[in-house]
């Protein structure tokens, strides 16, 4: 008897540590909510959405140009970068077994592990010098080098998952190599490359390092390419720093919007992956 | 390894073979998983192979469509003749080779994310194009042939995966028929099924030797006897012996058959 009574009093310890533990790892995410909240939510009225920076003196205004700048240099970022993610991972995971293969594997991975303001840098050298002026352009530019090889590898493990007998049943059938990868295989593994998507798509909307030296920020309202270009981390960072108290406050407002950009792409991405799993 | 002894198969250039292995080694790496097999394959008739686990009845199947050499490491030497063209020979293509010769695999593996009748054109897809129509024309009658019109008529649109195992394997038969290849072959097509979604899947293969010639890789040797006009078995790579099934069962020649369908080994 003594040794159930004390298995039950371990069992219980090692639950009880399990959850501490699991709340410990919850508790940092709970208290930033809560501060953003407390603080930014304040800030967040119909203008912040609509309007932009006004001049120093004047009170109000809002986040639209850095709102709009996010949005569209994240849209770039997918647009350069989630085809060449999405190719590079089909390659890797179904041709890739090779010296070829292993070489972008490893590259990928660097890029994946190099800090990301070394990759603004290297826009910079690429986009923003040759041409003079910095730029949106340039800013997805950034984004989109440090999209590529998130996507790439999650589109890797994605398309490997794929069981072999499919791909087997598709050659059997008289579907060359290539169809097979891109029309069964690649289906198959659709939903999961979506939510990697996703998950890159929120990682880089959060980047501010590399939009320093590409898309440099603005103060104004701006949809041009070419022209420097506002974006959330970029101003919140400026208005964080700023010594003015409605600054700040827009900062931890601008802050809340941007974790709340965040969450709505990891929901997203757990809808995505959640219908798959109905499907199954 | 032993020394097995060479049969006295059925000639390969018989005239009525479809399909025809000829001297056919099938090597993984260094190893022979098929050694120099002859075996002819009547049109409108059902062929078994049987044999114990290893003894290189799947791969000589997968040799037969151009299937084996997918595995790295893997080749094969000797000839394969389909209506008297190796499908081995230089230039030929193996996927025009597949598209010839369908096949079933032990698990059924429909296409998850396409519907149930996407999964049945799927082959139509890689062949000459037809219209909309004729395709759903070719599916419904793929359909009926596999025997599961009927349970999937009303519900064409919707995913395989619902299905049961047994209407999932028989969704690969319409899917393997519907582009009308000349030869069938089944790797040990119900391994995975129910007793009941067996005896469908070996009723549909009396239907299929109608209009293919069938091969079938089986483990089961009630199976065999049940569904099958030929057996041939297969023992360490070789064909030990090949004949008209009610023969193989009653009236073995080799005694290594003899062992092995009576039950001392395998």
């Amino acid at each position: 008897m003594a040794t159930r009574l004390t298995r039950r009093v371990v069992g219980a310890a090692m639950t009880g540590a399990t959850y501490s533990a699991a709340l410990l790892a919850i508790l940092p995410l709970a208290a930033i909510l809560v501060m953003l909240v407390m603080k930014g939510a304040g800030a967040l009225d119909w203008d912040f959405f609509t309007r932009s920076s006004v001049p120093l003196g004047e009170t109000g205004g809002g986040f639209a140009h850095a709102i709009v700048g996010t949005l569209m240099m994240v849209g770039l970022a997918c647009l350069i970068g989630i085809p060449i993610g999405i190719g590079i991972g089909i390659f890797l995971a179904e041709f890739g077994g090779g010296a070829l293969g292993t070489l972008v594997r490893f590259v990928a991975d660097v890029f994946n592990g190099t800090p990301s303001i070394v990759l603004g840098i290297f826009a910079w050298t690429w986009l923003v010098k040759p041409m003079g002026r910095f730029s949106a352009l340039a800013g997805g530019f950034a984004l989109a080098v440090i999209l590529v090889p998130i996507v790439a590898r999650t589109t890797e493990e994605m398309v490997r998952l794929v069981p072999n007998s499919l791909r087997e049943a598709a050659l059997a059938l008289g579907y060359p190599r290539w169809r097979t990868s891109l029309q069964i295989v690649t289906r198959t593994a659709g939903t999961g490359i979506v939510t990697g998507c996703l998950v890159a798509m929120s990682r880089v909307a959060g980047e501010t390092a590399p939009l320093l030296f590409t898309a440099l920020g603005n103060q104004f309202f701006s949809t041009r390419l070419l022209e420097p270009m506002a974006a959330l981390p970029l101003q919140v960072y400026t208005y964080a720093i700023g010594p003015y108290d409605e600054w700040n406050r827009q900062a931890w407002a601008g802050a809340l919007v941007l974790i709340l950009l965040v969450l709505v792409l990891g929901l997203g991405a757990r809808l995505v992956t959640r219908g798959r799993q109905r499907q199954a | 390894m032993a020394q097995v002894p060479r049969t006295a198969a059925v000639p390969a250039a018989h005239p009525e073979a479809r399909l025809a292995a000829d001297g056919l080694t099938a090597w993984y790496g260094a190893t022979a998983g098929v050694r120099d097999v002859t075996l002819a394959f009547a049109p409108n008739t059902v062929t078994a192979l049987i044999g114990p686990s290893g003894c290189g009845k799947s791969t000589m199947l997968r040799c037969l469509n151009r299937m084996h050499e997918l595995v790295p490491g893997a080749r094969v030497s000797g000839r394969v003749l389909l209506d008297g063209h190796d499908i081995y020979e230089r230039g030929v293509n193996p996927v025009q080779v597949r598209r010839r010769i369908g096949m079933v695999f032990q698990k059924p593996t429909p296409f998850p994310t396409l519907s149930i009748a996407d999964n049945v054109a799927a082959g139509l897809k890689v062949g000459p194009p037809i219209s909309g129509r004729e395709s759903d024309g070719i599916v419904e009658q793929a359909l009926r042939r596999a025997a599961l019109w009927d349970e999937v008529k009303d519900r064409l649109g919707d995913s395989p995966l619902a299905l049961s195992g047994g209407q999932q394997q028989r969704l690969c038969v319409a899917r393997t028929i519907a582009p009308e290849p000349e030869v069938i072959l089944l790797d040990e097509p119900t391994a995975s099924l129910d007793p009941l979604g067996s005896a469908r899947i070996e009723e549909l293969v009396h239907e299929l030797k109608r209009e293919f010639t069938v091969v079938i890789v089986t483990h089961n040797l009630q199976q065999a006897a049940r569904v099958s006009d030929v057996t041939a078995f297969f023992y360490l790579g070789a064909l030990i012996e090949v004949g008209p099934t009610a023969q193989i069962f009653t009236a073995p020649t080799q005694p290594q058959t003899e062992a092995y369908i009576t039950g001392r080994f395998g």
